[in-house]
């Protein structure tokens, strides 16, 4: 049988993670295929439709990437970011939707291993929780 | 601090004793215009009535037990830009605590506003107190009858009858945050009605011979207000248990849910929903053909409408943390979705989360509208 793929779609900031993915490319930092990334201007920006959109249609993992605490190139977005990730997860989990399949990362511009390194370890862990239960769910 | 007085009930007519006490503060300007619930010709039920003229005060009834629509939204068309008068509004306690709210997101102004405050026995749904009172010939006993238990907390409903389940689990029988404060709790509605006055109004009030108020508060009325609290929490935690253990998994979720027609009638009725064009009326939720053909695909097939599920998680993570459980969703749901327990049930851990209470103060921001910078320091923004 072919081996599960999962899928992950990422929201990553301009200024930081998604710069630090393509540090990853420029240093030719080998991970994992299986992201699509959607380029944001801030992770403060990523309206938790977003997310869930993803997730209900198929998404195996959402990956939120943006500067780490204190460097948001718009002060604050990135600690609103992470109130608005506590609130969804928090909501997902009373929901009954207890899998940790919403990945919230701090990478920086420099931080290019850093991000192969969380593509790498978050396919592992999607790897062995499965396909999303929500891929099969015609009523969601 | 405030002062309090016991209003002496004349004729044994408390609801008649409060309209000459509203009549007083119209026709003695300590406030140019009340919002209040007034009794509709046909007798089926009451509307909240923008008032002048003090002679329209006939029927009103501060304590009329439906709760057709949220009055923090009137609150906000009347208070967003300056009325250029006093406003007074008699409103229940969650509606003050939806004001509130709206004060934070800065769709009410208070500047204006006076808040007059009533206890609350609970209400019934509009459509069953409009066949109560045909049933009864007139609606007047329907409050009468809830009265009676009040003085005890001991709340009857109607025999045939129950109060919303919003209601029955509601944690705050009492209003807070009001400038002026109507008790019925632990008095007997037939001699005295219990009032409390924010010390300026108060000051106010006796200067212009309204009511003289003392700083005594009443032991009574806390006292029976502390055992209905108690017991309204108890079946709060009851109904509560009982959806978790319904909803375990999304399955779960989506069977309490399956029923949703998305006509978006919870977002209207709530009062914290206050954006004037939702993200799901935009074009963003105007989908073409191929668009649903593609899901139907991916998925084999897709229930329509489309995004059902994800509306109910939206607007849980828009407004959850503001919930303040009057539960106008449940009453305006043409499905009995339980839409207010799901709410209540998920607020109540999320504004866990930032030790948030909806509608307790004005100083408080709401969760979603702030940060901290020390918090949330685990993965993924866990605590």
């Amino acid at each position: 049988m072919e081996e599960f793929e999962p899928r992950i779609i990422a929201f990553l900031c301009h200024w930081c993670t998604y710069t630090g993915a393509d540090l990853a490319g420029t240093t030719r930092q080998q991970y994992p295929p299986n992201i699509r990334i959607i380029h944001m201007m801030c992770s403060g920006a990523v309206d938790t439709i977003y997310i869930l959109k993803a997730l209900i249609d198929g998404a195996d993992g959402v990956l939120v990437g943006g500067c780490h605490p204190g460097d948001c190139h718009y002060q604050t977005g990135n600690y609103k970011a992470r109130r608005r990730v506590a609130i969804l997860k928090e909501i997902l989990d009373q929901a009954g939707f207890t899998e940790d399949r919403i990945w919230l990362r701090w990478i920086s511009a420099s931080e290019g291993k850093l991000f192969a390194d969380t593509v790498t370890q978050m396919v592992e862990e999607l790897k062995k929780m499965g396909p999303n239960p929500m891929k099969k769910l015609w009523l969601a | 601090m405030s002062k309090s007085a016991m209003l002496e009930v004349k004729n044994n007519d408390p609801i008649g004793t409060l309209r000459d006490f509203f009549r007083d503060l119209l026709e003695k300007k300590v406030v140019d215009a009340l919002l209040i619930p007034k009794k509709l010709p046909s007798g089926d039920g009451y509307c909240q009535t923008l008032i002048r003229d003090p002679e329209l005060l006939v029927d009103v009834n501060p304590f009329a037990p439906t709760l057709p629509v949220q009055s923090a939204k009137l609150i906000s068309h009347l208070t967003i830009m300056d009325p250029g008068c006093k406003v007074g509004a008699v409103l229940k306690s969650c509606e003050i605590r939806a004001v509130i709210e709206l004060v934070k997101f800065l769709q009410v102004k208070l500047d204006r506003l006076i808040l007059i405050g009533v206890d609350c026995p609970g209400t019934y749904e509009p459509s069953d107190y409009a066949k109560m009172s045909r049933e009864k010939g007139k609606g007047g006993s329907i409050t009468g009858n809830l009265l009676k238990g009040a003085r005890e907390g001991k709340i009857k409903p109607q025999d045939g009858y129950d109060l919303r389940l919003a209601c029955q689990i509601c944690e705050y029988p009492n209003p807070q945050n009001a400038d002026v404060i109507i008790g019925l709790f632990g008095h007997n509605p037939q001699k005295e009605i219990y009032v409390e006055l924010r010390d300026g109004l108060a000051g106010e009030l006796a200067e212009k011979g309204i009511l003289a108020t003392t700083e005594k508060g009443s032991s009574s009325r806390d006292s029976v207000i502390e055992r209905l609290t108690e017991e309204r929490l108890k079946r709060r935690d009851e109904v509560f248990d009982a959806f978790r253990s319904r909803v375990k998994n999304l399955q779960d979720l989506m069977d309490a849910l399956s029923t949703c027609i998305r006509c978006h009638n919870c977002m209207v009725a709530c009062p914290i929903c206050y954006c004037k064009e939702c993200v799901f009326k935009t074009p963003t939720f105007e989908h073409k053909a191929d668009q649903f053909l593609r899901w139907a695909d991916r998925k084999g097939g897709v229930r329509m409408p489309t995004d059902t599920l994800l509306f109910h998680l939206i607007r849980l993570s828009h407004m959850v943390t503001s919930c303040i459980g009057c539960g106008l969703c449940d009453s305006a749901c043409p499905n009995d979705l339980p839409v207010a327990t799901l709410f209540r049930a998920v607020g109540q851990k999320v504004q866990g989360l930032f030790d948030y209470t909806p509608g307790r103060s004005v100083d408080e921001e709401p969760p979603v509208a702030t940060f901290k910078e020390d918090e949330l320091q685990g993965e993924s923004g866990t605590t």
